[in-house]
């Protein structure tokens, strides 16, 4: 079986492009055959039941996958036309160009300028103080959060809100300047009006970054993304334009799941 | 009548009276009506019996037989035969202890004539004594039986009884650690003061030269020759510096490895290996340190040039110190990274971060606080340590910062002071406990301040 592809897509640039990939953790099949091209400039949401695979398809996207022993590959991955998976491939420099932002929010425990300093400090970004320090207040002011802690950045950033957590750890992600964002459930910890301000972060963010966002809330898919893919059982069952998939689902699996029907 | 069999007594009787008291909790079961029940089960019923009777009875014994001998002897003194008996004290003891041996049966016959008139009289007290025993705890056993026994009643609350008394039991049993160990420091304590009261604490504190003479008269204590200084840096430089120069890179390090590096497998035979290292006897490390590393030590000295090298060397006794120490570091740094969340790794490595920035950058600042923990827990060890000092460190009391000279620490001098030939209230003898207590001190100043950063630590992650 195949995933069902709106047939009114438009064309756009893929940023990367999964062909045939299956995932496995040891004999165990968590991802079918699942072939998506990543738009850049657009936010794709992935929805879908609890353990169908969501999260495993976004960890193979920057080979987060690599740790966890288990976990095999198979298919192709690319990048701007690079495979990712190919022997040769800089996983360093991969994460770099492919950020990740956790269910969880995971600041380090460091102050919060260190927080953001870390990427470009290990990636060798900022030349000097000054273009660290400019770093800092740009990525922090892009995540919507310089307002808030521009008089304490020295502060633990384990210390602040859940939500404001959350925008740290964007503000990490995007400090290095990546290609792409993925985002596995980022709002799922947070209260609501935190996710109204992730929200409209990532509204923000649209445009620049090709983003990728796991989300269990129709709703914020329907806001925030401009395509929808629906898994289900390890399988990409549908893929298209967020507004065709919510009005017009031409599976009857998607139907029942952005309905409701289904668990 | 020895205590061992009265407290047999009480087990068979706390057994009757647990049949006895079960039997009748039967009994009120097949009375009640339909449907009612007991509340607590039979056997909680005998329990609260048993207890009743056993506990009573111990407490008398133990009474009883702590006593005995001084009510004994007592009574002897009070009889007629007692009148001639020397007033000097010690032959008075001596006579009375004779005649006590062959009135209980563990000698055969009196050296000491003057100790027969005795025998009489300790045979009487001993077998009155006896009768005591027996009378006294069968009637405090069985008072305890009747007065417990006639308290059941099928509504009666016996399980929740028997677990209190089942907690405070466990309690008394904690109870006696800490309590020994206070007796312990209150000994300590006594002597110590005993021996500040001969030499100074500024002198003993912060004299440098270490040379007591247990000969010398104990009257008037040369102070300038109970100096300690050179044992605490002795102490310090061998446990504190050069073993931990060893420990703590080779701890962490493993620790790092076994936790970031080795797959699941390697893992599970690498870290036993590794802390059966902290069950090797002292003793070995220490006749390893003396007679393996000690002469290599200074071989390697010599070759280098150095002339004068001794066998005996802070550096060959720390070294050993260090691999023994390395279990202690590795295995706290090793809990304390595997505690840092895998979130964190994982979003250290989502950075783009190489596995060993994230561990430079990441994990250990995170861990810190348990890494340093097991660090002064690790010191606190070596410094109490005092096998390998003894064997490889040598006695002299050396304030140099020379690693290949012989120094000596405050293990070895309390060792040296108690074994040496001054009599027991010898200020040389006693400064045995003033050391002791300086280092149960530290030891335990090391310790509270470990398990206080751990605790902070432990609260940051949950
Ligand atoms: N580390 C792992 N080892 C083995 N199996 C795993 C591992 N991680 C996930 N799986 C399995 O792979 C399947 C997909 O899991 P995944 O976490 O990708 O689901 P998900 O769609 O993200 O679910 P959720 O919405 O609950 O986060 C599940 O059946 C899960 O049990
Ligand atoms: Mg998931």
């Amino acid at each position: 079986m195949v995933t069902v592809i709106h047939p009114n897509l438009e064309k756009t640039d893929a940023k990367m492009n999964a062909k045939d990939v299956s995932v496995y953790y040891g004999d165990k099949m968590a991802i079918d055959n699942v072939s998506i091209e990543i738009p850049t400039k657009y936010v794709t949401a992935f929805i879908g039941p609890s353990g169908c695979g969501k999260s495993t398809f976004l960890r193979t996207m920057n080979r987060m996958n690599d740790t966890i022993p288990s976990a095999r590959v198979e298919g192709e991955i690319t990048l701007d036309g690079e495979d990712i998976y190919k022997s040769k491939m800089d996983v360093v420099q991969l994460r770099a160009r492919v950020g990740m932002v956790f269910q969880k929010p995971n600041p380090f425990p460091k102050s919060i300028y260190d927080n953001i300093a870390y990427g470009p400090k290990i990636h060798g970004i900022a030349e000097g103080k000054d273009e660290l320090d400019a770093i800092v207040e740009t990525s922090l002011q892009r995540a919507g959060l310089w307002n808030e802690v521009k008089d304490r950045l020295a502060d633990s950033g384990t210390a602040l809100s859940g939500g404001q957590q959350q925008r740290l750890c964007i503000a990490r992600a995007i400090a290095v300047d990546p290609e792409v964002i993925l985002m596995d459930e980022p709002c799922s910890a947070l209260d609501p009006i935190a996710t109204a301000k992730i929200e409209e972060l990532i509204a923000d963010l649209n445009g620049s970054y090709a983003i990728v966002i796991v989300t269990h809330s129709m709703q914020q898919a329907a806001r925030v993304s401009q395509r929808t893919a629906f898994f289900h059982l390890g399988k990409m069952v549908e893929y298209g334009r967020t507004s065709d998939i919510f009005t017009n689902p031409l599976e009857q699996r998607t139907q029942d799941y952005i309905t409701g029907r289904y668990g | 009548m020895s205590p061992a069999i009265l407290l047999l007594l009480a087990v068979g009787l706390g057994l009757a009276g647990w049949i006895a008291a079960r039997s009748r909790a039967w009994a009120f079961k097949r009375e009640a009506a339909a449907g009612e029940r007991l509340a607590a089960l039979p056997t909680y019923h005998a329990w609260y019996v048993a207890l009743w009777i056993i506990i009573p009875m111990t407490l008398f014994i133990i009474l009883w037989a702590t006593t005995s001998p001084y009510l004994i002897n007592q009574s002897v003194l009070a009889s007629d035969a007692a009148a001639g008996l020397p007033a000097v004290d010690f032959q008075r003891e001596a006579l009375l202890r004779e005649a006590r041996a062959v009135a209980d049966g563990s000698r055969p016959g009196v050296f000491n004539q003057d100790a027969k008139v005795l025998i009489e009289p300790f045979r009487e007290a001993i077998s009155r004594n006896n009768l005591i025993g027996i009378l006294g705890s069968l009637i405090v056993g069985f008072l305890g039986g009747v007065w417990s026994f006639l308290r059941l009643k099928p509504d009666f609350t016996a399980r929740t009884r028997v677990e209190k008394t089942v907690m405070s039991i466990l309690l008394l049993a904690s109870l006696v650690a800490i309590l020994t160990t206070l007796g312990i420091v209150v000994s300590l304590v006594f002597e110590t003061v005993r021996f500040f009261g001969m030499v100074s604490p500024i002198d003993f504190l912060f004299g440098t030269h270490w040379g007591p003479d247990p000969m010398a008269n104990p009257e008037n204590p040369d102070p300038t020759r109970y100096g300690a200084i050179p044992l605490f840096w002795g102490t310090i430089y061998i446990g504190a510096i050069i073993a931990m120069i060893v420990a703590i890179p080779l701890g962490l390090m493993s620790a790092i490895y076994l936790t970031q590096y080795a797959s699941p497998k390697l893992r599970s035979w690498l870290k036993p290996a590794l802390e059966i290292l902290a069950g090797v006897p002292t003793v070995v490390y220490g006749y390893f340190a003396a007679l393996t590393v000690a002469p290599f030590v200074r071989d390697i000295a010599v070759s280098i040039g150095i002339s004068n090298a001794s066998s005996e060397s802070a550096l060959a006794a720390g070294l050993v110190m260090g691999v023994m120490i390395i279990p202690f570091v590795s295995s706290m740094a090793d809990d304390s990274i595997a505690a840092v969340p895998q979130a964190m790794r994982d979003g250290s490595l989502a950075m783009g971060a190489t596995t060993s920035e994230t561990i430079k950058r990441v994990l250990v600042p995170a861990a810190l606080p348990g890494i340093v923990a097991g660090i002064m827990l690790a010191i606190s060890r070596a410094i109490g340590e005092t096998m390998i000092v003894v064997m490889a460190a040598g006695a002299a009391a050396n304030l140099s910062a020379n690693p290949l000279e012989a120094m000596t620490t405050v293990t070895f001098q309390i060792v040296a002071m108690l074994t040496g030939e001054g009599s027991f209230d010898h200020p040389a003898t006693l400064s045995a406990f003033a050391l002791g207590f300086v280092l149960f001190l530290v030891t335990l100043g090391l310790n509270f301040v470990a398990l206080r950063v751990v605790k902070r630590f432990r609260e940051a992650y949950e």
